[in-house]
């Protein structure tokens, strides 16, 4: 399955102006998005020096990945993958990680926080908001740093979050990898200004203006691979302020009496399974996923635990330079 | 009354939307006190937008913000910036997401008063349709022009206007129908081509997606109706291609092809089309994608394009429909929206990205500002954060264009502050002041390597510079007599012909003999392009404005020869008596006085004239110049 749909019903000896060979060429909402993306990607390989793509292994960094190599074809990608694993990630992941990029031959690094790994920092022993700042946001810094990435592609989209609805396509972040306010530059038609200095970076989202459906609805279209987490299956979960932990290793330290039970469960998001809810759910294939979704309807965001954190809300974290 | 129950279900979302929907972009303007974050609530609940957890938050904080009973307040939709004002964070535009069976909206949503030039002009960039809204109780206001006015500048056509809180005054048609013909009245002259007036009550959802009996003298569209309708860019899809190089694709020796995005017209294989700005025709191989060859690409796809020949295509360049490609010119005209705390500097250098090219600019002249309120022109120095204006741009290289009423795309661009690297302006350009279109492909048969073959010789421009005194005029001149002798054409530019006509309104700061020099350069290459060999005797003291002039020319044409003396010799010479005037206090900023001199660091020939002889000097000089053959000739032996 591919996007063209439209435009294959063209003859390939269309009269010019023939409206209606123009007409059936009208490009859907999906084929528009991904042109965009394509263009943003091509926009900032052509300006900036080092780019990378953080790849996370989620579905947004599936759809985004299949955009980047749209958009170099027939060259190959000409930027690494970085993915930022935190230890906790659930081992699903890592699996999928290592195979697909194979897979697909595509060059892979991959970044943990020495420091924070000798410290033995986790989201148990430290808590959600030490574990995501020194593993997650400490890490990036790090590993774009050391490699002087001077911009960072990401899946983020404008739909996640209401903080996320005035950011840009193209995001400014100074030498500190803080996000500043007033540094953030208008984006007028389809022209990015990407001028920045050394050690100034910038994070790009080709999928900002996406949704969570058409996420999904790209991934059905495309024929993309995910992860099996996101599909229903008997997993073992635990409870825990009334979020489903799945109990995905033995470092999962369980109360006294406490016994994992089976459910049938999936994930609307991927992350560390310690601060990853599961919901529950029978929809097994992508249809019903979708589906589910569409009736259903809770935020996405409803099963991260960092989410909820108070004290840490997005907009603090972006300054600080989380994703 | 349409349904405003706590329990309201979305009504046009649900479950099996079609991702064979097309997308249209709007910007919502007006005040929070016209309802607008109501409005948009509204659109976003009714379209079924927001997941379940949010709408449970909105049924709990609604009953703690005091909204009436039983009524949802849909502006807490959108609201969810409110802890970041608080923090004092600048929201400026933000872009909210809903669909329907028939098409996915992008919402550019501008909130706050402050900034509103600058953010409107950013939201409007991307938008097709304005929904403009207007208080039925208080009507047409200032800041309805100011809106409208910036919408059509930014080259929207189609408005709705949403005559709101239609329920405080009774859904009276004749309150609407005066409201409807006051602003028809007003917005003759701003290019809309379609405006569609609509009698809303947001929060009770009233033609938002649902009739209502209320207004059943209305029989109009909704407003989801209208936004589900209104017909997209089909034009441009019959428009000349355009297509902005982002870069060439070569990822072996066999491919060559160049990517971009179609922003106009359609391209097929066979098509023949031009590169522009050098104005090479080829026909159109294959367009290459991902999932295949395509057949026919239209506006809004990204492809990567191959020709049949292998034609110079690169980065910036447009692709366009050969019998109508875009103008190319370095001085046009413009409006620009001033988007940088730091004013406009008029004269300084900018960047400018245009499509995919990036070239330095300049302003140089400031027409007027527009007063937003009024739509009159205003006298002007300068544009500061906010400001709109008329300007002449200067550019460093001719630009492939199109007029921005006639292409956004390939007509809209951002100045680029070039120390603080921020987007300073957005602009619009209008018309070419000075066309170059027809260089390249139409003069093609008289081009400057024709002129200078009719002569025989290959063209140059020879740059003696060196201290007052130190022998220029005296070797130009010695240069010149061997030339004619031998049948070249030449001209010799100096000081003193030079400022007493074309430069005699300049003086001895530092910015007129900046500007000397640079008219002196332009000059020189005019005259270059007509053939001659220009030979160009000045002090031109500094390095920046030797390679401004070097900079003009092809590599092989520009000859700095460095003239050099000692300041002592050069004084004791003292041909004009000038060192005297200067070291008297009589003459400012004399070079090697009391302003410096900057020597070559690697001029082409260096004379010293304590050791040489003006003719052996003008011998040695007309040797390299013959030694560099003839124009269109391989090779530069002899």
């Amino acid at each position: 399955m591919t996007l063209r749909v439209d435009t294959r019903i063209a003859e390939p000896d269309l009269a010019l102006g023939d409206e209606t060979a123009l007409n059936a060429a009208r490009l859907t909402h999906l084929q528009r998005l991904e042109a965009e993306a394509i263009h943003i990607f091509r926009e900032t390989v052509a300006e900036c020096e080092r780019p990378v793509l953080m790849y996370s292994i989620g579905k947004d960094s599936q759809a985004l990945l299949r955009v980047a190599i749209k958009a170099f074809y027939p060259a190959p990608l000409p930027f690494p993958l970085l993915h930022i694993d935190t230890t906790w990630k659930f081992r699903e992941m890592i699996r999928f990680r290592d195979s697909y990029t194979k897979e697909l031959g595509l060059k892979l690094l991959v970044h943990t926080n020495p420091d924070g790994l000798a410290a033995g920092v986790g989201p148990f022993t430290h808590g959600s908001a030490t574990h995501t700042d020194i593993m997650k946001t400490q890490a990036l810094k790090q590993a774009l740093d050391l490699q002087g990435f001077d911009a960072a592609f990401g899946g983020a989209r404008r739909d996640e979050e209401a903080s996320r609805a005035k950011e840009r396509i193209i995001s400014f972040r100074n030498a500190a990898h803080a996000w500043e306010p007033k540094a953030q530059r208008p984006e007028l038609w389809r022209l990015y200004n990407t001028r920045h200095r050394r050690g100034e970076s910038l994070r790009v989202f080709p999928l900002s203006n996406w949704t969570e459906l058409d996420v999904w609805q790209y991934i059905q279209l495309e024929n993309i691979p995910l992860p099996d987490l996101y599909f229903a299956a008997e997993r073992p979960v635990v409870e825990r302020d009334g979020t489903l932990i799945m109990v995905d290793d033995d470092r999962m330290p369980l109360a006294p009496g406490e016994t994992p039970t089976l459910q049938k469960v999936r994930f609307r998001t991927l992350g560390c399974y310690p601060l990853t809810g599961a919901i529950l759910s029978d929809a097994s294939t992508l249809d019903e996923v979708i589906a589910e979704m569409t009736t259903s309807r809770m935020s996405e965001r409803q099963g991260r635990v960092i989410d909820r954190d108070q004290s840490a809300s997005m907009e603090k974290k972006k300054r600080e330079g989380y994703f | 009354m349409a349904d405003g129950g706590l329990h309201g279900k979305g009504q046009v979302g649900g479950e099996a939307l079609s991702p064979q929907r097309d997308l249209l972009r709007f910007i919502t303007c007006g005040s929070v006190d016209d309802g607008k974050s109501t409005l948009i609530g509204r659109l976003l609940y009714d379209a079924g937008a927001p997941p379940q957890d949010e709408l449970e938050r909105l049924e709990r904080d609604s009953l703690r913000s005091g909204s009436a009973a039983g009524r949802l307040d849909f502006s807490l939709l959108v609201d969810g910036l409110a802890a970041e004002r608080e923090q004092g964070i600048t929201i400026d535009v933000a872009y909210r997401y809903f669909a329907t069976d028939k098409r996915k909206f992008i919402v550019a949503d501008t909130p706050g008063h402050e900034q509103y030039t600058r953010n409107m002009a950013t939201g409007a960039s991307t938008a097709e349709v304005a929904v403009i809204l207007i208080d039925a109780r208080k009507g047409v206001l200032t800041q309805t022009r100011r809106h409208s006015f910036l919408v059509s500048l930014m080259g929207i056509r189609k408005v709705v206007l949403a005559v709101n809180k239609m329920d405080l005054v009774g859904y009276d048609q004749a309150v609407f129908d005066a409201i409807v013909a006051d602003y028809r009245a007003f917005a003759a002259p701003l290019g809309f081509t379609e405006i569609q007036a609509i009698p809303v009550c947001a929060p009770d959802g009233v033609n938002v997606a649902a009739r209502s009996t209320s207004t059943d003298w209305y029989d109009g569209p909704t407003l989801i109706q209208y936004l589900e309708t209104v017909p997209l860019t089909e034009a441009s899809l019959k428009a000349p291609l355009r297509m902005s190089v982002q870069g060439a694709v070569r990822p072996d020796p066999e491919f060559r092809g160049v990517s971009g995005l179609i922003t106009s017209g359609h391209v097929q294989p066979g098509d023949t089309v031009r590169v522009c700005p050098s104005g090479r025709t080829t026909t159109v191989a294959r367009i290459v994608t991902y999932d295949g060859d395509l057949p026919l690409a239209v506006a809004g796809q990204s492809v990567v394009l191959t020709f049949a020949d292998e034609v110079d295509a690169s980065r910036g360049d447009v692709i366009a429909a050969a019998d109508a490609p875009p103008q190319i010119a370095d001085t046009v005209t413009a409006t620009l929206v001033w988007m940088d705390d730091a004013p406009l500097a008029l004269n300084r250098d900018y960047l400018l990205k245009l499509g995919a090219r990036t070239v330095a600019a300049k302003v140089t002249d400031l027409h007027h500002r527009i007063d937003v309120n009024t739509l009159q022109p205003v006298a002007a120095e300068t544009l500061a954060l906010n400001g709109v204006g008329e300007v002449t741009l200067r550019l460093d290289q001719a630009a492939p264009f199109d007029p921005y009423d006639e292409a956004r795309d390939t007509g809209g661009f951002i100045l680029i502050d070039r120390l603080s690297n921020a987007t300073a302006a957005a602009g619009m350009l209008r018309q070419a002041v000075r066309r170059a279109d027809n260089i390249h492909w139409q003069a093609q048969s008289v081009d400057r390597s024709a002129r200078a073959r009719m002569k025989g010789q290959r063209p140059a421009v020879l740059w003696l510079t060196g201290l007052s005194g130190a022998g220029k005029s005296t070797l130009a001149n010695r240069i010149e007599l061997q030339l004619q002798a031998t049948g070249r054409h030449t001209y010799i530019l100096d000081g003193d012909n030079v400022r007493h006509g074309l430069n005699k309104d300049l003086g001895f700061t530092e910015a007129d003999r900046v500007e000397n020099i640079r008219r002196v350069a332009e000059v020189a290459r005019l005259m270059a392009d007509a053939g001659l060999i220009v030979l160009v005797a000045f002090i031109s003291p500094f390095r920046a404005d030797r390679d401004l002039a070097r900079s003009l020319m092809p590599a092989d044409e520009f000859i700095e020869v460095h003239v050099d003396a000692p300041l002592a010799v050069a004084e004791a010479r003292d041909p004009k008596g000038l060192y005297r005037k200067a070291r008297a206090g009589e003459l400012k900023n004399f070079t090697g006085i009391d302003s410096p001199y900057e020597p070559p660091l690697s001029p082409e020939v260096y004379i010293d004239t304590t050791t040489t002889s003006p003719d052996d000097a003008a011998a040695q000089i007309v040797r390299l110049i013959e030694q560099r053959g003839l124009p269109g000739l391989d090779g530069d032996g002899i």
